[in-house]
């Protein structure tokens, strides 16, 4: 009709939200710019560098890690990160014999402030499946190898309250700078399906 | 609730497919269901327990052959069926017009 005979043929999922969205904006119960300024903060502002730099303080700073193991959603707040679904947060630390881990097997509650959004396999069903029953064989599948002797501790999410792992700081990173130790922070670790990158070594590497 | 979504130490359901350098939504309509839902949710018409309730309240072979997003969609669906904000009704005619004019009514 107007020229968009070129255009190819909408998907049926994609004609169904472009219908909903359409309704919702003509009744005036949705705003588009408030919807494009969620999506642009989502895609731009949130997300594990967030985590990074929390853990990185956390190395650095034994006082904030302190009030971050005994408040985590004040010492959070402190670094500017909070947010809808990050309310009630605990951090995990990992040490020398424990190992945390965290799923959410009914859903997909994770921390956003700190994480973002979840990749597609924390959402689907064989991770919520097997974290609870098979931690280790898991972890095999992510290529980390954990101490036979080491006590994994798998934390299952709930709508409230949101988990973040706590690595342990990479021998040989004594000398690096907080801004430094931040790269070596992976999302994955802070799920607890990873581990942080040693010194010297960056996200390209690791891929 | 027990139902398809309650996953914990469930069998056969095969590898995790971990993707290297994951793009955040995998279509532009996921795009849209995650800021719809968020901005609906907002305006505090129903909590998270409800939404979720929405979401999985379904036949376990609905819920497990549903992508991500689509059970969001479907969920987002009911919660506006159940206000009256919109009808199935509405949304189909809407799909029908946006089909064949995708600039109607927008």
């Amino acid at each position: 009709m107007s020229g968009q005979h070129d255009d190819p043929p909408l998907s049926e999922l994609d004609l169904r939200v472009r219908a909903l969205e359409s309704l919702l904006v003509e009744k005036g119960l949705v705003d588009p710019a408030a919807l494009d300024l969620l999506i642009d903060t989502y895609e731009t502002k949130v997300g594990p560098k967030n985590g990074a730099k929390v853990v990185a303080k956390a190395w650095c700073d034994p006082a904030y890690r302190t009030r971050l193991l005994a408040d985590a959603g004040a010492a959070i707040a402190e670094l500017g990160f909070t947010g809808r679904q990050g309310e009630d947060m605990v951090v995990l630390e990992n040490t020398d014999e424990v190992h945390n881990m965290v799923v959410c097997t009914l859903c997909s509650c994770y921390p956003w402030p700190v994480l973002g959004l979840p990749p597609v396999w924390y959402k689907s069903a064989p991770y919520r499946a097997r974290a609870v029953s098979d931690p280790r064989g898991v972890l095999a599948e992510f290529g980390v190898a954990l101490p036979a002797d080491r006590e994994i501790r798998v934390w299952d999410s709930t709508a409230e309250v949101r988990y973040l792992v706590l690595p342990q700081r990479p021998a040989g990173s004594e000398d690096l700078s907080e801004a430094d130790l931040a790269e070596l922070v992976t999302r994955d670790s802070m799920i607890g399906v990873g581990l942080p990158l040693n010194p010297g070594k960056t996200a390209a590497d690791a891929s | 609730m027990n139902g398809g979504h309650d996953l914990g130490g469930m069998h056969g359901l095969g590898p995790i497919e971990i993707e290297a350098d994951e793009p955040l939504f995998h279509a532009p309509w996921e795009r849209r269901v995650f800021a719809l839902t968020l901005a609906m949710g907002a305006r505090g018409e129903w909590n998270i327990d409800m939404s979720r309730h929405a979401r999985e309240n379904r036949d376990p072979v609905d819920y497990l052959s549903s992508s991500y997003y689509e059970i969001w969609l479907k969920g987002l669906e009911v919660l506006l069926q159940e206000r009256g904000l919109v009808t199935p009704e509405e949304i189909a005619a809407r799909m029908a017009a946006l089909a064949t004019d995708r600039e109607a009514a927008v």
